[in-house]
């Protein structure tokens, strides 16, 4: 009960569209990178098919960087964690539904962009299967990293877009290497990897997330 | 209406606050059984805001111990509302946690329902997050200046919401430099204990 409460309210909020200024941005940024991609390295079909697919999994990552910014400060800055603590919520629940509504807020909406993207830079139908199933694997990763980021850079008041953003990348290279790398070795050791990677991350995202929400409150 | 038992209770013992380099106040203790209401007066500075946080158990003591029988209620400068949605749905969020809505009509916010929480002025925020309050129904409210930004209406409404809370058999801790009328009002004045 109380979980779905939280859930609707975050959905509300991330959703495409939602009315706490949730947005279509990721999207549109990850169909900017798809789109300008042929235009920067030229219309040869051999180079594209080569390298569409790696382009679409940094587009991804790229736009999974930006709704960190809001994704907790916000609730921080206004009280909303230190009434839920009064009432006996544990950090890392909140945290944990957050994640999930981050990840339904972004993840989906990339994967059906994916398909469109696809054409832009000019993948073959089989390469896209391998980048949809790497991205379904991947991007709860993304997420993971991107709460356990926005956690940490909850206390910072200005900067913190740009700092989410320099932390994400690191992070990310693991499943950058194992999802897109899936793509060459043609599949399943990779996408394996990927997911494996990304089931640490949601795992450890509640408890990290809820550890630096805490630690916020001392500073 | 209020869940409160005989039972109700805060208690400090030697409580110290550090922040930053700074031990703000030390040697404080400190014990309301229900009923009971506390002021904590002092200047700016002293510690009043990170007093009632310690009591609430979002900060950890520099030394000494906190004990708490029943839930806490806060009430802060900030009203934990969604600034973009109406005021009765941000409200309402609240209502789907805790156990009873307030009376938004004695609060002077029924009109105001359907108006985005960011176009509230400040006096109208402090009554949404006394809704808030109520609605939790918890037996100690840990009030961080709550007259600041209400009118005199609004002030007289606070008084008579803490009178009827102790008279409930609830438990108020109240920080303000402004005067609150309460009978059988304890006080504290944090400049004795300042460091």
């Amino acid at each position: 009960m109380i979980v779905i409460t939280l859930l609707k309210r975050d959905l509300a909020q991330l959703l495409p569209g939602g009315r706490g200024g949730g947005s279509l941005l990721p999207v549109l940024f990850f169909m900017a990178v798809a789109m300008l991609y042929p235009f920067a390295v030229g219309p040869n079909p051999t180079l594209l098919a080569a390298t569409g697919g790696g382009v679409l999994w940094v587009g991804a990552l790229l736009a999974a960087i930006l709704p960190l910014e809001r994704l907790l400060a916000g609730d921080v800055e206004r009280g909303l964690f230190d009434q839920w603590a009064l009432r006996g919520l544990a950090e890392e629940l909140v945290v944990a539904v957050r994640l999930l509504a981050h990840w339904l807020s972004f993840g989906p909406f990339i994967m059906l962009a994916a398909v469109p993207a696809s054409a832009l830079v000019g993948i073959d139908g089989e390469t896209l299967r391998i980048v949809e199933l790497g991205l379904l694997a991947g991007t709860p990763g993304l997420a993971a990293i991107g709460v356990i980021i926005a956690s940490v850079t909850v206390g910072l008041k200005s900067g913190g877009a740009a700092l989410s953003g320099l932390l994400m990348v690191p992070l990310a290279v693991p499943l950058l290497i194992f999802g897109a790398g899936s793509l060459s070795t043609g599949g399943e050791g990779g996408l394996a990897l990927t997911a494996a990677i990304s089931l640490a991350l949601v795992a450890l995202a509640p408890f990290a997330g809820g550890a630096a929400i805490r630690a916020a409150r001392e500073g | 209406m209020e869940e409160c038992s005989p039972q109700t209770r805060l208690a400090a013992t030697d409580l110290a606050c550090r922040r930053g380099e700074r031990v703000l106040f030390a040697r404080l203790s400190l014990e309301l059984a229900g009923g009971e209401a506390l002021q904590i007066a002092g200047a700016n500075g002293l510690g009043k805001s990170s007093l009632i946080r310690l009591l609430a158990g979002l900060l950890r003591p520099f030394a000494g111990v906190v004990e708490r029988t029943g839930a806490i209620g806060l009430v802060d400068e900030r009203p934990a509302l969604d600034e973009h949605q109406p005021l009765g749905a941000a409200l309402s969020f609240w209502t789907a946690l805790d156990p009873t809505s307030a009376p938004l009509e004695r609060l002077g916010l029924a009109a105001l329902v359907d108006v985005p929480v960011r176009y509230l002025s400040t006096g109208q925020r402090k009554r949404a997050a006394l809704a808030r309050l109520i609605g939790q129904a918890a037996p100690v409210w840990l009030l961080d200046e709550p007259l600041n930004g209400l009118d005199t209406a609004g002030v007289a409404l606070v008084e008579a919401l803490v009178a009827e809370h102790c008279a409930d058999g609830g438990l108020a801790v109240i920080a303000s430099h402004q005067r609150f009328t309460l009978p059988g009002l304890k006080r504290l004045d944090l400049a004795s204990y300042a460091t």
